[in-house]
């Protein structure tokens, strides 16, 4: 019996082994806006990601035994967000540079690639960097080609957060060139006809996986597993099938040979591009967009309700403190109001999320949203119920206190009912520019509809179609709290309510 | 319960009101200069005299809407005594970020004040029934609301005693079929009914009237003058501030007469208005008849 106990214990035990070996996950961040070749979204499957990148993490992933997950990050913020142990590695065409390397360790590199110009297809007076001097070129932001470009003396650089708003500011005229990592110009290039690759491959740029400092073990494996899939010869083979192996690689991997792979994923991605559009499809694709919209307007909305929550409730506290608290305490509360006020929430966001960590507090990317714009329009909130108490003339008080009643009980009773009403409407004006404002939790790994906007326009380059779409959206949002505004004035209107009279 | 310890021996012969030597300033301006006034239960008191001589100040001092800076107020058994202090009226002066602005800083002034001379203005106050000129009746509460809310919250009577108690006192002002009108509903007339009804309800012993029927269509003021009264018929002290010679002439029983801050002469009416003593009261009289 006790045997049989015993072996059902050790069972279990190994059940549970099983299951946490099983569950061994990675979890890698990216940021899926404007990124083919690196990762980005199936333009004819918008939910699924795809992408070179997204091929190594799988093949490493096959390697080690490990599981993957993928984070959603701001291109800017990969790096904070792997200091704050957001995730565990970063793999976006993060370039090696001595800068970046002094915050975290970098992995052997997987690819190797160099700079390009990009032109429009008329311009023929621009081949090499000599050429770019005295004009306007765009660059990413933080990237070695925008160091390039600040080594040589007059050019009007020109910093972007995406190759492609950059690209779009071309072929709208507003830059005379582009320079940017390869890949991202041979994806361009290759269906936009309007722009052309121009002049010699410039300098080498170096990508490799980020990981915090301190996880030596995580790094020895993904380095071994690059090395196995180097040899194996499955690095070379994604690296083809994206049309991006080149000279670089085949020195570096000391792997000159020919093959016959064919470049399929860039094919098909072109053949995406380029595909001539009937109204069917179009439409039939704007709706395959809808289940994302919706799932990232709930994001929205969620964090929206909570915030206002938090907004209304710590606003009331805030104006009853300042107004009636003792001086000492009633300054805190002026002291946050306008401090809050008087600062950007992105500053706020960035503070709470990326500042507090090294402080050591460390929160969610969800509950940060919430806590960051909630505090924010308290802030406002405050003020407004502060204007709501003022607004209510000094005869209702004076008519309660000569009642007898306490000025506690004169504000519960009589005064704070007349106030709410009064500011119903510039709270609902706030709910309305809280939904919008929203949109800044993307800077904090956060999908939410602005966001997701960023990313499936800048995949399939219809930035009006899915625009109207995601303004349609907001304003559906939006309407039932404006509806609710309506109902709650008129329930709090100083007609025709009736008692029951119980006697 | 508060009450319990305020209450007087009820000697038929006490005074209900007496004010010895009462001070007030607003800033620097001597407002009420020594008033001293005494008044028997049951009497119906109308207290005239120019814009701005104090009689509204006095009023709202008898029930502590504004604190006297010094001298002594009792009334039905509760008395307030200050010597010589004009602290409260000491604003902030300071400008800028911390300048500290209360909704209704102006209006409930014993903040400042001890706990002793807090507990006492609140039982005065509910001894002490108010009617103001601008009505101030509560717009999101309806007629029975406005009149119950009081006894409900303050006293804390049960729901179907107050709104017995209430419905009976609006049949009283002639108003017990509005009961579900909201005031804005109502006539100024008969929204001051309300508001007499509402002060009624804490069952005071004492009503003030500041100029109830100045802000009223001629043709409303009767009515209103028919409760008070009523309410004299039945015992009901009432000071009443007012500017209609006529009302103070018919309904009262004394006629104060206050000048720059202090009380010239108090007269029953016939007396007052047929031979007045002071040489200020003939003087204003006349202009008044003129």
């Amino acid at each position: 019996m006790k045997l049989k106990f015993q072996i059902i214990i050790i069972f279990l035990l190994a059940l549970v082994s099983l299951e946490a070996q099983s569950k061994k996950k990675i979890r890698f961040a990216a940021d899926a806006e404007g990124n083919a070749p690196y990762i980005y979204q199936n333009p004819n499957n918008p939910k699924e990601l795809i992408g070179f990148e997204m091929d190594i993490v799988k093949a490493l992933c096959d390697q080690m035994g490990y599981e993957y997950e993928f984070v959603q990050n701001q291109w800017d913020g990969l790096v904070p967000g792997l200091l704050r142990d957001d995730y565990d590695i970063a793999i976006n065409g993060i370039e090696v540079t001595k800068e970046r390397e002094r915050v975290v360790d970098f992995s052997a590199s997987y690819y190797r690639t160099f700079e390009q110009i990009l032109v429009k297809n008329d311009r023929n007076d621009i081949f090499t960097l000599e050429d770019l001097r005295g004009k306007k070129v765009g660059a990413l932001k933080s990237s070695v080609a925008e160091k390039i470009l600040q080594s040589v003396h007059g050019i009007k650089l020109l910093s972007y957060d995406a190759e492609v708003s950059a690209i779009a500011d071309m072929e709208n005229d507003r830059l005379d060139a582009v320079l940017l990592d390869h890949p991202i110009a041979l994806y361009n290039a290759g269906w936009n006809t309007k722009i052309k690759m121009v002049g010699k491959p410039i300098g080498e740029v170096v990508y490799g996986i980020a990981i915090k400092k301190g996880r030596e073990d995580l790094l020895f494996e993904i380095n071994e597993a690059l090395k196995q899939i180097t040899k194996s010869g499955k690095l070379r083979e994604i690296l083809q099938t994206w049309n991006m192996w080149n000279y670089i690689m085949a020195v570096y991997s000391q792997d000159p040979s020919e093959s016959n792979i064919s470049p399929d994923k860039y094919q098909t991605y072109i053949k995406a591009q380029t595909k001539d559009f009937t109204w069917k499809d179009y439409l039939a694709r704007q709706i395959s967009y809808l289940p994302q919209f919706g799932e990232a307007a709930i994001v929205t909305m969620e964090i929206s309700l909570l915030s206002m929550v938090v907004a209304i409730l710590l606003g009331l506290i805030l104006a009853l403190v300042r107004v009636y608290a003792p001086k000492p305490i009633s300054i805190l509360a002026i002291l946050y109001i306008e401090i809050i006020r008087g600062t950007p929430l992105l500053i706020q966001l960035f503070f709470i999320y990326y500042a507090l960590p090294s402080l050591g507090i460390k929160i969610s990317p969800y509950f940060a949203a919430v806590a960051g714009l909630g505090m924010n329009y308290a802030a406002y909130e405050a003020e407004n119920y502060r204007a709501g108490l003022f607004a209510v003339p000094k005869g209702q008080m004076e008519a309660a206190i000569s009642l007898g009643m306490t000025r506690g009980q004169a504000l519960r009773h009589i005064i704070i009912p007349q106030a709410v009403r009064l500011v119903i409407p510039p709270i609902t004006n706030d709910f309305i520019s809280l939904l919008k404002d929203s949109s800044l939790v993307s800077v904090i790994t956060m999908v939410e509809l602005t966001k997701l906007y960023g990313q499936i326009s800048n995949a399939n380059f219809d930035y009006i179609g899915t625009g109207l779409i995601v303004a349609a959206i907001y304003l559906l949002l939006g309407f039932p709290f404006v509806r609710l505004s309506q109902v709650l004035e008129k329930r709090y209107t100083f007609e025709n309510r009736k008692n029951k009279v119980i006697v | 319960m508060l009450t319990d310890n305020f209450t007087h021996d009820s000697d038929e012969s006490f005074d209900l009101i007496k004010v010895i030597d009462m001070h007030k300033y607003f800033q620097n301006n001597h407002i009420l200069k020594g008033i001293n006034f005494e008044l028997q239960p049951g009497k119906l008191v109308a207290i005239i005299g120019r814009s701005g001589c104090g009689k509204t100040t006095f009023l709202r001092c008898l029930n502590c809407l504004e604190i006297m800076d010094s001298g002594t107020i009792n009334i039905a058994g509760v008395t307030l005594n200050r010597k010589n202090s004009r602290d409260h009226n000491v604003s902030d002066k300071r400008f800028g970020l911390f300048k500290k602005l209360k909704p209704f800083q102006e209006v409930d002034k014993t903040e400042s004040m001890d706990e002793d001379f807090q507990i006492k203005t609140q039982v005065l106050r509910t001894r002490v029934g108010m009617v103001f000129q601008s009505l101030n009746l509560f717009p999101n509460l309806n007629v029975l609301d406005n009149v119950m809310k009081a006894p409900l919250i303050v006293k804390k009577e049960s729901l179907s005693q107050a709104q017995l108690r209430s419905i009976q006192l609006l049949e009283k002002v002639g108003m017990d079929s509005f009961i579900d009108r909201m005031p804005s509903q109502l006539s100024g007339g008969q929204a001051q009914r309300v508001a007499i009804a509402r002060a009624l309800a804490m069952s005071p012993k004492l009503m003030l009237y500041d100029e109830p029927t100045s802000a009223l269509d001629p043709e409303l003021v009767e009515e209103v003058i028919q409760v008070m009264l009523n309410l004299k018929k039945e015992g009901m002290t009432q000071i009443v501030v007012t500017h209609s010679m006529s009302f103070a002439k018919t309904a009262a029983d004394l006629v104060v007469f206050m000048d720059q801050g202090q009380i010239v002469e108090i007269a029953p009416p016939n007396e007052m208005f047929s031979n007045p003593q002071d040489q200020r009261t003939r003087d204003y009289l006349k202009l008044l008849l003129d």
